[in-house]
């Protein structure tokens, strides 16, 4: 009764989307109508300089032999060459990775935070003020851009109260904990969203389980029925949308940096994107699939860990 | 496959349920009235006539206005009870004015078809009806703790009555435990709530019970998940977990209605032995007449939120007074006898609107034009304590018992020889 | 005399659960929500489909004398841009691309999404398998970040923003049509007509279909709030719209530059963004406690 004895059929499944996310970020560059080599130049075209390029991603040959060479250049860690940033890709994806991961570590716990009490109690009391309150609030939240969130707070916190800066990230752990304090906000409020309702919504249909019943029978003090059956249960639901989620504040953090001109993954994805730096755009997506990717796996594994049901699921 | 477990020093291996280990006479902390203490001390032993008994003046005054065939000393009186719950469609008069007293030591048979009331009383008694949702009126006496309803209790008093005093089985065992936790985790949560125990005491009493209740190699099934156990042996915990604290009123709602015919065999008679052993009081709601008449003392029928009838089983089954009473029977299956089963035709009514005058006229074969008006109420029927909500009940009881075959032996509490 | 004084306790319960029961949920309680999403999404729709009456000045004209008007300023309702064009007019004009997206692509994609998870959930076998496999696929990049490589490759416009919603958002529906389908499958309902010999069409569009379809239409209203969001972010990001037409997202980037000094450029670009998104989310809760109403 392995609890993860699917492990091996998981990687399988994960080495097929693997193959299938590199699939598409190969041919996402095929996307690009006309003559790739002049819209990677730009204005700097010339005929020599194409013939370069077109040898480079081998666009002489046939596609499956493109495709060869282009996982040949992955598996050694060659994205391509960024001809704005005049480096190799790779080098200029790692230049751009902290604040990004930061970012979203910040965010991702600060988002529980918020959520797990909000959520938990609104569950409890259906109906009451904090249910009502948070509803509107987060109603009003899920129809707000984040990146507009984003230059309300700044409006508010950095231009009228002036208690944080108002770009920047600032020097050192909490040097970085302060200055990213907006944009994880920015971000963990949008995340928040669809935590507090699925959390409210597992915890009242946890609140309604029989074992409930069963435990209060028991004349266990309620408070004890409410953090070991109600609260836990209603967490373990919720585990599985806060993974899946995650992929949200990648989004969130793309736009959230470009709000408040910090130097990551986001920023740098919308510039090459305004400079038709290709290998960039296609690296920092290709990345960005696979962290999700295993994030995604991440979560299995913890829910597998947490609840004794899936690993019997899966494992049978 | 029953590997012999060590017992605990403090354990007595014997019939009965093991005790918990002497602890403090207050155990029930804080206790909300002395007398519940006392109880609390006195119920250790597993002979029940050592329990202090209520002034038998007090119980005679608290017998309910309507003459009730129960004997021996009252440990539970309900008077006028009635559950409402508030639903998108309407208000549901699930339970109408119920009323009824137990002795103590009684197995009384609550039986109706679902949706009759019956799971719904048992959850007022114990206090479990989502709150805001229900509203509840009358007044429910459990005995021991004084003349206060258990309605008006708070909710400290409910957590030192619950498990100590009144305990419940519910009718889905694969539910009714927590799916996260070991079936280990959520016994000694059991044992503890009312006892304090060192973790081995506690533990040793855990086995115990899992033993007691009939579930092979208690100690490594401790670790096990609700999940490892099949639908038989988590009802057996489940009845484990109730009896952790030795209550003295056990309320089984529908306990085996999910479970194959042979496990509900096995159940019931565990039930009754338990029962026996301790000699505590049970309420078994079950909508099978045949499980009911071979388990219980006393019976109550229940339709549409109200009892239609009441009485001993016996009487009941070779005399019923309700044309409902008599339907149920005939519709019980018989042994060797190979004739369709006979369903009573149609369906409860809605209780959000339940038809005036007699609520089973609708499908009453016996109906008239004064069961549409009629004001219902118990009225005696001379016998026992024998009560039927039917003014026509002597022409029912010339009718016989059933309209189809033979009535099952009734067995009485005998219950064990039925299941050798 | 059990009736004589049973009618009393009786009627004070009911008085106090047929409260209860009343707060929880009247049917014109249920049906509010969904009332004004509605009035709030025709109010926005009439808004721009009118605009040229409702407005002093067209989008783009140049109010030389009044840059950076703040609102309220006569003839300028809600003030005026850097170039002192009448941010009223922008924002409504604006609006015409950001609705357009949330109905042109959501629609496309609520139709496309779910004929896919139909035909896959019904069908079963190896449709299904390859269908579900592209759809893990999808799901493995932001989505975000999936548009924006798309529209990279493309080239920023209105109409590849459509493209790029186009090609990535079919999959959501399709998952949940999939999975509503499968259930649907084995009802009485669908073995019955299987039974009686209808056609594979006949079956799935007259009796899966309507059974199982209030879930993607649910969804699709979540999903226009993110088209809308979508189209706003392109924009802000300079991937969408290009100047000078006037487009939300646009206008809220714009005004980013002017921010210390003009908060009125940011904050009512983005105020009508949620206006129309919370319209959405309205519509959205009300269809789900209309269709399903069991589920809350």
């Amino acid at each position: 009764m392995n609890r993860f004895g699917s492990f091996p059929r998981r990687i399988a499944q994960l080495v097929i989307l693997l193959f299938g996310i590199s699939l598409v970020t190969f041919f996402l560059l095929r996307l690009i109508p006309g003559d790739p080599a002049l819209a990677i130049l730009g204005s700097s075209y010339t005929k020599a300089r194409a013939v370069a390029i077109d040898a480079t991603l081998g666009l002489d040959k046939p596609i499956w032999t493109q495709y060869g060479l282009y996982m040949g250049r992955l598996f050694r860690g060659n994205l391509g060459f960024s001809f704005f940033y005049g480096q190799p890709a790779t080098t200029v994806i790692f230049n751009h990775i902290g604040p990004t991961v930061f970012l979203v570590v910040y965010a991702a716990v600060m988002a529980a935070v918020i959520s797990l009490p909000i959520g938990f109690v609104a569950g409890l009391h259906r109906g009451g003020p904090l249910d009502q309150s948070s509803r509107v609030f987060f109603t009003l939240s899920f129809a707000m851009p984040a990146f507009w969130l984003g230059i309300i707070l700044i409006l508010i916190f950095s231009v009228h109260i002036q208690a944080f800066p108002l770009s920047g990230f600032g020097r050192g752990f909490f040097g970085h904990l302060y200055s990213l304090f907006l944009p994880a906000l920015t971000i963990a409020l949008g995340f928040s969203t669809v935590l507090v309702r699925s959390l409210r919504a597992a915890t009242i249909s946890t609140l309604q389980s029989e074992f409930i019943d069963t435990a209060r029978m028991k004349g266990v003090r309620w408070r004890r029925v409410l953090w070991k059956h109600v609260f836990r249960n209603a967490v373990l639901a919720v585990v599985a949308v806060y993974g899946v989620n995650l992929a949200y504040l990648i989004s969130g953090t793309v736009l959230v940096e470009n709000v408040f001109s910090l130097p990551g993954l986001g920023t740098l994805l919308v510039n090459s994107v305004s400079s038709r730096d290709y290998p960039v755009v296609q690296g920092v997506t290709l990345l960005f699939a696979v962290l999700i990717v295993l994030i995604n796996l991440l979560t299995d594994l913890t829910q597998a860990a947490l609840d004794p049901r899936v690993g019997q699921e899966i494992g049978g | 496959m029953i590997p012999a477990e060590p017992t605990g020093p403090g354990v007595p291996a014997g019939p009965g349920l093991p005790p918990v280990s002497p602890g403090p006479p207050g155990q029930t902390s804080p206790p909300p009235d002395t007398e519940l203490a006392e109880l609390a001390g006195a119920e250790l032993e597993p002979d029940e006539e050592a329990a202090p008994v209520p002034d038998p003046e007090v119980a005679e005054a608290v017998l309910a206005p309507v003459a009730s065939s129960a004997v021996g000393t009252p440990l539970l009186t309900v008077e006028d009870l009635r559950s409402y719950l508030a639903t998108g469609h309407g208000v549901v008069r699930a339970v109408d004015g119920v009323s009824f007293t137990l002795a103590q030591a009684e197995v009384l048979g609550i039986v109706g078809e679902s949706g009759c009331g019956k799971s719904v009383t048992c959850r007022t008694i114990m206090g479990l009806l989502p709150k805001g949702l229900a509203h509840s009126s009358g007044r429910v006496i459990y005995h021991p703790r004084g003349e206060g309803s258990l309605l008006d209790a708070s909710q400290d008093q409910w957590q030192a009555l619950r498990g100590s005093q009144l305990a419940m089985i519910f009718q889905d065992p694969m539910t009714a435990l927590n799916p996260v936790l070991t079936v280990g985790e959520q016994l000694l949560e059991a044992v503890n709530a009312h006892a304090k125990l060192r973790r081995d005491a506690a533990r040793a009493r855990a086995v115990e019970l899992l033993r007691r209740v009939g579930i092979p190699a208690p100690q490594r099934r401790m670790r096990d998940y609700p999940f490892q156990f099949s639908g038989g042996m988590l009802q057996r915990a489940l009845i484990a977990i109730a009896l952790a604290s030795s209550p003295r009123l056990l309320l089984a709602d529908e306990p085996t209605t999910s479970l194959d015919v042979i496990i509900q065999d096995q159940i019931l008679s565990l039930l009754l032995e338990l029962q026996q052993d301790t000699g505590m009081s049970m309420i078994l709601v079950s909508h099978d007449l045949a499980v009911i008449t071979e388990v219980c003392d006393r019976i109550i029928v229940m339709y549409a939120g109200q009892v239609v009838e009441e009485g001993r089983a016996a009487a009941i089954i070779t005399e019923p007074r309700h044309p409902y009473t008599r339907a149920l029977l005939g519709a019980l299956p018989q042994a060797g006898h190979q004739g369709e089963l006979l369903s009573i035709p149609g369906h409860p009514p809605s209780l959000i609107d339940p038809p005036a005058g007699c609520r089973f006229a609708p499908r009453c074969p016996l109906v008239t034009d004064k069961c549409l008006t009629w004001e219902t109420e118990l009225l005696s029927t001379g016998g026992d304590g024998h009560l039927a909500r039917c003014w026509r009940h002597e022409e029912v009881a010339r009718q016989g018992p059933a309209t189809q075959g033979t009535v099952p032996q009734n067995t009485g509490p005998q219950i064990t020889e039925v299941h050798e | 005399m059990t009736a004589m004084w049973a009618a009393s306790p009786s009627e004070v319960l009911y008085k106090a659960a047929s409260k209860a029961a009343g707060r929880r949920r009247s049917v014109a309680r249920r049906r509010l929500p969904l009332i004004i999403g509605l009035v709030l999404l025709a109010i926005a729709i009439l808004a721009v489909t009118f605009a040229p009456l409702l407005t002093s000045a067209p989008p783009n004209k140049i109010d030389v004398l009044n840059p950076l008007a703040p609102p309220l300023t006569p003839g300028h309702l809600l003030g005026t841009d850097q170039f002192g064009r009448d941010l009223f007019s922008r924002i409504l004009y604006g609006g015409r691309i950001d609705l357009a997206i949330a109905f042109g692509a959501t629609s496309v994609t609520l139709v496309g999404g779910t004929i896919i998870g139909l035909v896959a959930g019904y069908s079963g076998g190896k449709i299904d398998n390859l269908l579900m496999r592209i759809v893990d696929l999808f799901f493995a990049f932001p989505f975000l970040v999936l548009i924006i490589a798309i529209i990279a490759m493309l080239g920023p416009s209105t109409f590849n923003i459509f493209v790029a919603i186009w090609i990535t958002s079919w999959v959501a529906y399709a998952r949940i049509m999939r999975a509503q389908v499968i259930v649907a499958k084995k009802q009485q309902y669908v073995l019955a007509a299987r039974a009686l010999g209808y056609s594979r069409t006949r079956v799935m569009l007259r009796h899966i279909l309507p059974n199982t379809a209030s879930a993607v239409i649910i969804f699709s209203m979540v999903d226009a709030i993110g088209n809308i969001i979508l189209a706003a972010s392109l924009g802000f990001l300079g991937l969408g719209v290009q100047p000078p037409t006037p487009e939300w997202g646009t206008m809220i980037s714009d005004g980013q530059n002017y921010m210390l000094t003009a908060w009125w450029l940011t904050t009512l670009p983005g105020l009508a963004v949620v206006f129309v998104g919370v319209s959405f989310s309205l519509i959205g809760d009300g269809l789900a406690d209309v269709l399903r109403p069991g589920d809350r």
